[in-house]
């Protein structure tokens, strides 16, 4: 019942690691009557102690990596995090800038992926409801780190 | 009132067991009331227990020491003193109260608040601790106004005890305190336009700001319970007696939910006041509503 739960209410913390703006825009959009979030039970909370998906916006700039890594560990257990727009997946626009040291994988791990520039608020709301989805089904241990993921999907 | 009495009314009705699903129904209709003012669907029927048990599976930090004991405490004792204020509550007329017992609700009433305070500095966040400052200030003064409006009431009729309350009608002057007692509510529960102390977005979520897992959710019933409190308080103030108990809880019930479409409708419709506008407020308006409704009761007693 609690995994159902976990699936139903899922909430939010949307953290800007250097982004431009532009997903934590989108990101907004979804609360809006025209997308409306709070039908899932999504909810964007305040404070990182209270959420259970993280949302990180932005290619991790050399300045958020501490940042992120000590709001990681805020969030308690089970924990999900998903990576909003191209930036975080592949540093984007920004690859090669010796400020940023993203992907976003290399510092804290992701579960889901949300590309575009920027993603649409429907790809966003998907993007939250895989990763309510994985909260739901595993049991407080974390995502499997990147190098990991592709040696157990190759056999397949 | 004898001890199983005190027990069935604490733990049954209006107590634990009314109390806990009436607390998310109202949690949820606030949340749906805004939303659909919104034009929004808003969150399911089921969101408040969804939240609930979501929380209650979640891990919690570990806290240390004396300090750590004091954070864990705090939400137990928030939702004691809840339930504790809900089970005096004089819905049923018979066996019901003891002489002073109006006292009592008042001081449990409050204690939710205290409780509110003492978590934001507890926490030593410094978000908390401004929610809590600003929760402090908010108290001092719509309390005032609270208090002199439970005065004002229990004068007229010449009585602190909460059946003698219940039992008279509402007469006109007692209305007057009653209004005195709903402009408080939206105080005393947070909701805009006096959400100051717990401001998201804005002090990230005030005294709330370090807790997480089982007893964020302890603190989220505890908010539910006095909802249900505080529109019982008002729904018993001004509930025509039929004699009869189903019509009686059941009027209680639908004079509560009409309080609470209420209060949302205004969170809905007002922004967040600063803590100054709120603080003025109450002491300009609020408290003139209260001491109307006193001197009036003082003039009535003087004459009768």
């Amino acid at each position: 019942m609690v995994c159902a739960c976990r699936r139903r209410s899922p909430w939010l913390f949307h953290m800007n690691a250097g982004s431009c703006n532009g997903c934590d825009i989108e990101l907004v959009a979804c609360l809006t009557p025209r997308y409306d979030v709070e039908q899932l039970g999504i909810l964007v909370q305040g404070s990182p102690r209270h959420a259970d998906i993280l949302c990180i916006s932005g290619p991790v700039t050399h300045n958020t990596t501490k940042a992120i890594q000590t709001v990681y560990g805020q969030v308690c257990h089970p924990k999900a995090v998903v990576a909003i727009g191209s930036c975080p997946a592949s540093t984007n626009a920004f690859i090669g800038s010796p400020v940023v040291e993203g992907p976003l994988d290399r510092h804290i791990p992701v579960d889901v992926f949300v590309p575009g520039c920027p993603p649409r608020p429907d790809a966003i709301i998907e993007g939250i409801a895989k990763a309510a989805q994985i909260l739901a089904d595993r049991n407080g241990e974390l995502a499997t780190p990147p190098e990991k993921r592709v040696a157990q999907e190759q056999p397949q | 009132m004898n001890l199983n009495t005190a027990l069935l009314r604490l733990l049954v009705f209006p107590g634990l067991l009314f109390a806990v699903p009436a607390a998310w129904l109202f949690l949820w209709m606030e949340r749906k009331a805004v939303a659909l003012m919104q034009q929004r669907m808003g969150p399911p029927f089921l969101q408040p227990c969804f939240d609930f048990t979501k929380l209650m599976g979640k891990s919690a930090p570990a806290r240390q020491g004396i300090n750590g004991a004091f954070m864990r405490a705090w939400p137990i004792l928030s939702v004691a003193a809840s339930v504790g204020a809900l089970g005096l509550l004089p819905v049923f007329l018979r066996s019901s109260g003891f002489p002073g017992d109006l006292i009592l609700l008042i001081a449990l009433l409050e204690l939710p608040s205290f409780f509110i305070i003492a978590a934001g500095y507890t926490s030593r966040s410094l978000y908390g601790e401004i929610g809590s400052a600003r929760e402090a200030v908010l108290s001092i003064s719509y309390n005032v106004v609270f208090v002199t409006a439970i005065l004002a009431i229990a004068l007229s009729q010449h009585s602190f005890r909460l059946q003698d309350l219940a039992q008279n009608p509402a007469s006109p002057l007692r209305l007057l305190g009653v209004l005195a007692i709903v402009v408080c509510i939206p105080a005393k529960l947070h909701i805009n336009p006096f959400s100051l102390p717990n401001a998201e977005q804005e002090i990230y979520s005030g005294p709330m700001t370090e807790y997480a897992g089982p007893e964020l959710a302890l603190w989220e019933i505890s908010h539910g319970l006095e909802w249900v409190a505080m529109t019982g308080l008002v729904a018993s103030l001004v509930l025509p007696r039929t004699g009869l108990w189903w019509a009686d809880t059941l009027l209680f019930i639908v004079i509560s939910t009409g309080i609470v479409l209420l209060l949302s409708a205004l969170a809905a419709a007002t922004a967040r006041l600063t803590i100054d506008s709120s603080v003025r407020f109450y002491w300009r308006c609020g408290l003139a509503v209260a001491v109307l409704a006193g001197l009036s009761a003082l003039y009535l007693r003087m004459r009768l």
